[in-house]
C-alpha cells in the first residue's frame, strides 16, 4: 500500500500511509485507538476506497470495488466486532455471499460440512459446522471468523484487535495458530494496541499515530518502551500512580443474583460480591460472561430473578433506575451511545439528564436554562471536556470527550457507589489516563467502585481487589498484591480458582 | 458543501411545497386545465375576501389541533395515527354531554362539551397507550385499528341509542344553541382562539418543562432515558393521551359549530391523517403547525372553488398534500446526506 | 341468532371456502412484507401499495376490456390488469426504496406518507377517470380442479377456487423456497440480521434491500389487484379497508415466517367470511339481528389487536429491522 490517504468528515484518518507485507510474515499494525489502523485495513479489504494512493498485490495494482473483489484476490479479514450472523449456523456463515455451485439453490449442506472439516483439520481450528453462532463462546466465534477467511481461500489474513476478547491462554493459542499459518505461507496483518502481544507475535511492526506512519521496525530490534514512545509521541508511564486503599463499610452488596440474558437463557447464576467504601473492586473476564448483565441488574435495567442487591443498605433489587440513582449509584455504562448519552441533546442537557427535574434546575415548574448552562460550564471546565460550547449536540464530540462528559454527569450526582463498565474502551491514551486518575480520586474520597473491564491490564492497574467473572459467577477474588496473572487467566477460562459460586470476598 | 446542506434543511419544507405545487400544476395541465388560472381561482377562493379568509381559518382549526397534538407526541416518537378515531370519540362524548344537558346555560355547557371532547379523545388514546406500555404493542397498528373501530361504534350509536327521535336519518339530536361554539370575532369561534392559545402552550411544554425534556429524551433514545432514571412508559402514555385529547377536541369543535349534530361518517374531514402531514411538514414546530394548517386549509377550500371551472376532483388536494410531505422528506434526507 | 343454521355442513363449507378466497389479498401483502422486513426494511405503506395496485389493475383491465381487441380476448384484461397491479405496487416500492435505502430517511415516516400518497392519488385518479361509480370489469370465475373438486367436503373447500387463488398459494410456497433454499434468500436474511456482516462478505446491502422491497410491494400490489380485478370487479376509495395495515400486523404475528403468514391470513379470511355470513343470517330473519352489523364489521380490527397481544421474542425479529445501513457504523 503506497501513499494511502483517507478523509472522513472532520478527520484525516490516513495521511499518506505506506505499508508493506511480505509473504509468510506476521506484521503488526500498532497504534492508539483512533490512529487509523482499522481504516487502513478496511481500505485494503475493499470496504472503503482511498482518496489517494495505490494498492499493489505482487507487482500488480488493484482496485477493489467491494469486499467481494478483495475476497476473490485472496484477502480475508477478521474484524474487531465479529461479522457473523448470529441466527445462522457456522456453515451458513461460511458460505454467505459465496456463489453456490448450484445457483440459485444453496449448496448441499453435506458438501459444505466436508469442506469445512477439511480446512478445519488442515489448520487445527476446531469448529462445529452445525452450531448456531449465538450459542458459541466468543473464542469459538473468533475461530469461525478465521476459518471463514481461510475457507474463502485467503492467503492474506487481516486481524483487527483479535485478542480483545480472549483469555490469556486463548491469546497464546491464537498466537500459536497465527505462527503456524505464517509457516504455511500465509501472510498476516495483526492490528493491536497491546504492546506485549505485538512483541510476542510479530516479525515486523508498523506504528501509526494520528493517521501517519511513525515508523516500521523489525520486532527483534525494538522493545515495549520504544514502541510506546512511537505510539504516543512522548514518554509514557506505563503504570498508574496509586496510593493504598483504606476500605470502610460495605456500600454495595450483591447476594446470589440470578438473571437471564436477552435470549431468555440463564446468565447470572448466583453471583455474589461486596464492595466497600474507598476501594476499587475490579472484575476481570472475557466479554460475554455476564458483565453487561451484571451492570444492568445493579442499576435496575435487568430483572433479577433471585437474589438481592443492596446499595448503602437500601434494597435496590428490581427497583427502577430512578430509585437506584437516588440510593446513590452512579454508572459509567459500557455502551456509551446506547445507554450513556443522547446525541441530539446538547452537552448541557446531557449533563442534567437525571437531575433536570430537581429544584436546582427548575423555577416555578419550568426548566431554568441559566442554571443548567452554568452547571454545564463548570463541569466542562473541571472535567476537561473539549467542546465548542455547552450547546453543542453531544453526538458531535469525540469518544473520549463523550466519556468525560458522562463521567462528569455521574460524578456531579455525588454517588456513593460508582459502577465503571469498560470505562476506557476505544479511548486514546490521554483520555484513558484522565479517567483512571478520576476513578482513583473518587476512591480516595470514599466512593465504592466496581470496575468491569475486559482489559486485564486496566483491572490490574486500578483495582485493590480483583475478581474474575466466568459464566455468570465470580470464579475467585484476590487482593491485588497477591494476584497471580497465570491463576487469573485460568479463572477467566473457567479452570482453576476456589470453589465456584462461593461467596467472594472477606 | 456541508454548509450548503445544513442551510438547505430549514428550506426543505418550502422547497417541498413549491415542488408539489409544480407537480400539481402539471396534473392540472394534463387534465386540460390552465394551471395559472386554476391557482388564481384557488387563491381567491381561499383568501379573496374577509369571508373567504375566515372560512379558511375555520377550516384550519381541526387540522391545527391535531397537528399540535402530534407535534408533542412525535417528540417521544409516538406515532398516533389514531387521530380519526379519537376525533370521533371526542365528538361522541361531547355530543353525549350536549344532548344530556340541553337546558344548561352556555357558560356551563360550552366548557362541558369541550371537556367531553378532550376526555373522549384522551380515553380513546389511553387504550393504545396501555397496549404499548403493558404489552409492547406497536402504537401505529393499535391506533389504526381503533380508528376503524371508533367510526363503526359511532355509526352504530347514531343509528340506535343516540338517534334523534325526531329524525329519520342516522344522526344524534341537534346541539342546543347554548352548546355550540360561540362566535367571538366575526365568524371566528372559540375554537380558533383555543387553538391559537395552544400554540405557545405546546411550545413551552416541549422546550421549557421537565415533562417536555423527558418526552424528547424518550423520543431520542428511550434506553438512555431509562438509564438516567426517566420512566419511558409515563412519557409514552402522556404523549399518546395528550395528542388524543386534542384530536378529540377537534372532533367536538367540528360537530358543535359545523355539523351541529353527530352524524356518523359524515363528520370526518380526514383531519386525523392530514394532521399527521401538517405535523411532519412543520417539523413538529407548534408555530409552523398553524401556518401549514392554514396552507392545507387554503388548498382544500381553493380546490372546492375550482369546481366551477372544470371537473377537478377535490381529492387532488389530498394527493398534493401527501406529495408535499414526500418531497419534504426526500429533500430533508438528501440534505442530511450532504452533511 | 339461529345456531342450527350455522352448524350445518353447507354453512361451514361455504364459510371456509369464502374464507380462503377472502384471505388472498391479505395473504399476498403479508407474505410480500415478510420478504421486505426480512431484509431489514419496514414498509408501513402497504395500505397505499395495495390500493395503488388495485387501481392500476382496475384501470388497465377496464381499458383493455373496453377496447377493440379486448372483445376478442376477454381474459386479457384480467391478466394484464394483474400485471399492472404488480407494477403499480412496485412503483410505490421504488419510491420507498429511494427514500429509505438510498436517502436513509426514517422508515416509519416514509411508510405512513406513502399510504397517504397512495390513498390520495388513487382517489384523485379514479374520480378523474371515472365520473360515475358504475365502472365494472369482469372478475374470474372459479375453476374447479377436475377430479379433485368432487371429493366430499375437502373438494369444494380446496379445489373450487379461481385460478388466482391457486397461484397465490403457490406464490407463498415460492417465497418460502426463495427465503430458505436459495442464495438470494440467504442474502436477504443476512442483510436483515447483520448488514455489516453481509457487506463484509461481499453482498451489496442496498441492492438486496431494493430487491426485497420490490418483491414485497409487487406482491402487495398483486394483492390489491386480486381484490379489485379478480374478486370484486370494481374499485372504490378505501376499498382495501385497512387490509394493508392488517398485513403489517400479521407479519409480526407470523414472526416473519411465510408459513405462519399464510395461517394468519387464513384466520382473517375466515373472520371476514364469518362476519359476512352472520350479517346475512341476521337480515334473513328480518329486522331484529342479534348483533348490530357494525360490531360484526369491527371483527377483523379487534382480531388484529388480539392477535398482537402476545409478546414477540426479540430473537424472532430481524435484528436490523428499521435501521438504515451506513457503512462503517456498528
Amino acid at each position: 500500500m503506497r501513499g494511502i490517504v483517507k478523509h472522513f468528515p472532520g478527520v484525516l484518518a490516513n495521511d499518506h500511509v505506506d505499508f508493506e507485507l511480505a509473504r509468510g510474515e506476521i506484521h503488526a499494525l500498532l497504534g492508539e485507538n483512533g490512529a487509523g489502523k482499522t481504516t487502513l485495513m478496511n481500505i485494503l479489504y475493499g470496504l472503503y476506497r482511498p482518496d489517494a494512493g495505490e494498492i499493489l498485490l505482487g507487482e500488480q495494482a488493484v482496485h477493489f470495488r467491494s469486499a467481494f473483489d478483495a475476497i476473490a484476490r485472496g484477502l480475508g479479514m477478521v474484524h474487531q466486532h465479529f461479522m457473523l450472523v448470529n441466527s445462522f449456523s457456522v456453515a451458513e456463515n461460511m458460505t454467505l455471499g459465496q456463489p453456490s455451485p448450484r445457483q440459485p439453490l444453496l449448496e448441499d449442506p453435506n458438501t459444505v460440512r466436508r469442506r469445512i472439516a477439511e480446512i478445519s483439520n488442515q489448520h487445527g481450528l476446531r469448529v462445529d459446522p452445525t452450531a448456531v453462532v449465538w450459542q458459541l463462546s466468543v473464542g469459538e466465534q473468533q475461530r469461525v471468523e478465521i476459518l471463514k477467511a481461510l475457507y474463502r481461500g485467503a492467503e492474506v489474513l487481516i486481524l483487527d484487535e483479535p485478542t480483545a476478547v480472549l483469555t490469556p491462554q486463548e491469546t497464546d493459542e491464537l498466537l500459536a495458530i497465527l505462527r503456524s499459518l505464517a509457516g504455511q505461507g500465509k501472510s498476516i496483518v495483526f492490528i493491536s494496541h497491546k504492546l506485549h502481544e505485538v512483541m510476542a507475535a510479530s516479525d515486523r511492526v508498523t506504528v501509526l499515530r494520528d493517521g501517519r506512519v511513525v515508523g516500521t521496525v523489525p520486532t527483534r530490534e525494538t522493545d515495549e518502551r520504544a514502541l510506546a514512545k512511537m505510539m504516543v509521541g512522548r514518554d509514557v508511564t506505563l503504570a498508574v500512580a496509586k496510593g493504598s486503599a483504606r476500605p470502610g463499610e460495605v456500600l454495595l452488596q450483591v447476594d446470589g443474583v440470578f438473571a437471564d440474558s436477552d435470549r431468555e437463557l440463564p446468565c447470572l447464576q448466583g453471583l455474589s460480591l461486596k464492595v466497600r467504601a474507598g476501594e476499587i473492586v475490579g472484575i476481570a473476564g472475557v466479554a460475554g460472561n455476564g458483565q453487561t448483565e451484571l451492570e444492568e441488574a445493579i442499576v435496575g435495567l435487568r430483572p433479577v430473578k433471585r437474589g438481592r442487591i443492596r446499595v448503602c443498605s437500601t434494597d435496590v433489587t428490581n427497583q427502577s433506575p430512578k430509585t437506584c440513582i437516588q440510593a446513590g449509584i452512579g454508572l459509567i455504562p459500557s455502551d456509551r451511545y446506547g445507554m450513556g448519552m443522547l446525541p441530539d441533546f446538547s452537552v448541557a442537557d446531557n449533563l442534567v439528564l437525571s437531575t433536570h427535574a430537581g429544584p436546582r434546575f427548575t423555577r416555578r415548574g419550568l426548566l431554568n436554562r441559566g442554571a443548567i448552562r452554568a452547571h454545564a460550564a463548570k463541569l466542562v471546565h473541571d472535567f476537561d471536556v473539549r467542546t465548542p460550547s455547552v450547546d453543542t449536540p453531544g453526538g458531535a464530540l469525540s469518544g473520549g470527550n463523550i466519556q468525560k462528559m458522562i463521567l462528569a454527569r455521574e460524578l456531579s450526582g455525588q454517588p456513593r457507589v460508582l459502577i465503571a463498565a469498560q470505562p476506557t474502551r476505544g479511548l486514546d491514551v490521554s483520555a484513558t489516563e484522565f479517567i483512571h486518575r478520576q476513578i482513583i480520586a473518587q476512591r480516595d474520597t470514599g466512593v465504592a467502585i466496581l470496575l468491569l473491564s475486559t482489559e486485564l491490564d486496566e483491572v490490574l492497574a486500578l483495582s485493590d481487589r480483583i475478581a474474575v467473572i466466568y459464566e455468570g459467577q465470580i470464579a475467585g477474588m484476590v487482593d491485588r498484591a497477591e494476584a497471580d496473572l497465570h491463576e487469573i487467566g485460568l479463572m477467566m477460562a473457567g479452570r482453576g480458582g476456589p470453589a465456584r459460586g462461593a461467596e467472594a470476598g472477606p | 458543501m456541508r454548509a450548503a446542506a445544513q442551510a438547505a434543511r430549514p428550506a426543505a419544507p418550502v422547497l417541498g411545497v413549491l415542488a408539489a405545487l409544480l407537480i400539481g400544476a402539471l396534473l392540472l395541465a394534463l387534465a386540460g386545465i390552465d394551471p395559472l388560472m386554476a391557482y388564481g381561482v384557488m387563491l381567491r377562493g381561499a383568501f379573496g375576501g374577509s369571508r373567504q379568509v375566515q372560512e379558511t381559518i375555520l377550516k384550519a382549526v381541526p387540522l391545527a389541533l391535531v397537528g399540535l397534538g402530534l407535534s408533542v407526541s412525535l417528540r417521544a416518537r409516538m406515532w398516533n395515527i389514531g387521530g380519526e378515531g379519537q376525533y370521533f370519540i371526542g365528538a361522541l362524548f361531547g355530543t353525549m354531554v350536549a344532548v344530556t344537558f340541553p337546558g344548561w346555560p352556555a357558560w356551563l355547557l360550552v366548557p362541558a362539551v369541550l371537556a367531553g371532547g378532550l376526555l373522549g379523545g384522551g380515553l380513546w388514546a389511553a387504550i393504545p397507550a396501555w397496549l404499548r406500555t403493558r404489552r409492547g404493542m406497536n402504537e401505529i397498528i393499535s391506533t389504526l385499528m381503533l380508528n376503524y373501530i371508533a367510526v363503526l361504534l359511532v355509526e352504530y350509536l347514531v343509528r340506535g341509542p343516540l338517534q334523534d327521535p325526531a329524525s329519520y336519518l342516522p344522526e344524534s339530536a341537534q346541539f342546543a344553541p347554548a352548546a355550540r361554539m360561540p362566535a367571538l370575532i366575526g365568524r371566528l369561534h372559540l375554537g380558533v382562539f383555543i387553538a391559537l392559545a395552544l400554540v405557545p402552550l405546546c411550545y413551552l411544554l416541549i422546550w421549557r418543562t421537565p415533562l417536555g425534556f423527558k418526552l424528547r429524551a424518550v423520543g431520542s433514545r428511550a434506553r438512555v432515558a431509562r438509564t438516567a432514571g426517566i420512566d419511558p412508559a409515563a412519557s409514552i402514555a402522556f404523549a399518546l393521551i395528550f395528542s388524543g385529547a386534542l384530536a378529540g377536541l377537534a372532533g367536538l369543535i367540528e360537530v358543535s359549530y359545523l355539523h351541529t349534530r353527530l352524524k356518523g361518517q359524515l363528520i370526518s374531514g380526514g383531519y386525523g391523517f392530514s394532521g399527521i402531514l401538517v405535523a411532519l411538514i412543520s417539523r413538529l414546530n407548534p408555530f409552523a403547525v398553524v401556518i401549514v394548517a392554514i396552507f392545507f386549509a387554503a388548498l382544500t377550500i381553493g380546490m372546492d372553488a375550482t369546481h366551477s371551472l372544470a371537473q377537478v376532483p377535490a381529492t387532488l388536494a389530498d394527493a398534493l398534500q401527501a406529495l408535499v410531505v414526500l418531497l419534504v422528506l426526500g429533500a430533508d434526507a438528501l440534505a442530511r446526506r450532504g452533511e | 341468532m339461529q345456531w342450527e343454521h350455522i352448524l350445518t355442513w353447507t354453512f361451514l363449507i361455504a364459510l371456509i371456502t369464502a374464507g380462503i378466497r377472502l384471505a388472498i389479498p391479505v395473504m399476498l401483502a403479508t407474505v410480500g412484507e415478510v420478504v421486505t422486513e426480512r431484509s431489514g426494511v419496514v414498509n408501513l405503506g402497504l395500505e397505499g401499495v395495495m390500493i395503488s395496485g388495485g387501481l392500476a389493475a382496475f384501470m388497465t383491465a377496464y381499458a383493455i376490456e373496453h377496447s377493440a381487441w379486448g372483445q376478442a380476448a376477454p381474459w386479457a384484461g384480467t391478466w394484464l390488469g394483474l400485471l399492472a397491479g404488480i407494477l403499480g405496487g412496485m412503483l410505490l416500492g421504488l419510491i420507498l426504496a429511494l427514500l429509505c435505502v438510498t436517502l436513509r430517511a426514517d422508515q416509519v415516516v416514509s411508510g405512513v406518507t406513502l399510504v397517504l400518497l397512495g390513498v390520495g392519488m388513487t382517489s384523485y385518479l379514479y374520480r378523474q377517470r371515472f365520473s360515475s361509480l358504475t365502472a365494472r370489469v369482469a372478475g374470474l370465475e372459479p375453476w374447479p380442479v377436475p377430479g379433485l373438486s368432487s371429493i366430499p367436503v375437502i373438494g369444494p373447500i380446496l379445489f373450487n377456487h379461481d385460478v388466482m387463488t391457486y397461484i397465490s398459494f403457490a406464490l407463498v410456497a415460492v417465497v418460502w423456497f426463495l427465503l430458505y433454499r436459495t442464495t438470494w434468500g440467504q442474502r436477504i436474511r443476512a442483510v436483515g440480521e447483520h448488514p455489516a456482516a453481509a457487506d463484509t462478505s461481499g453482498i451489496n446491502v442496498n441492492a438486496t434491500r431494493y430487491a426485497a422491497i420490490l418483491i414485497g410491494t409487487g406482491l402487495a400490489g398483486l394483492g390489491g389487484a386480486v381484490l379489485t380485478v379478480v374478486q370484486l370487479g370494481l374499485f372504490r376509495e378505501g376499498i382495501t379497508a385497512g387490509k394493508g395495515w392488517i398485513a403489517v400486523a400479521l407479519v409480526i404475528f407470523a414472526r416473519w415466517r411465510p408459513e405462519l403468514a399464510l395461517a394468519g391470513a387464513l384466520l382473517f379470511g375466515l373472520a371476514d367470511s364469518l362476519q359476512y355470513r352472520i350479517q346475512a343470517l341476521d337480515t334473513a330473519q328480518v329486522g331484529a339481528g342479534a348483533i348490530p352489523y357494525e360490531f360484526l364489521l369491527m371483527l377483523p380490527y379487534v382480531l388484529t389487536l388480539i392477535v398482537l397481544l402476545a409478546r414477540v421474542r426479540k430473537s424472532d425479529t430481524p435484528a436490523a429491522l428499521g435501521r438504515p445501513y451506513v457503512k462503517g457504523e456498528r
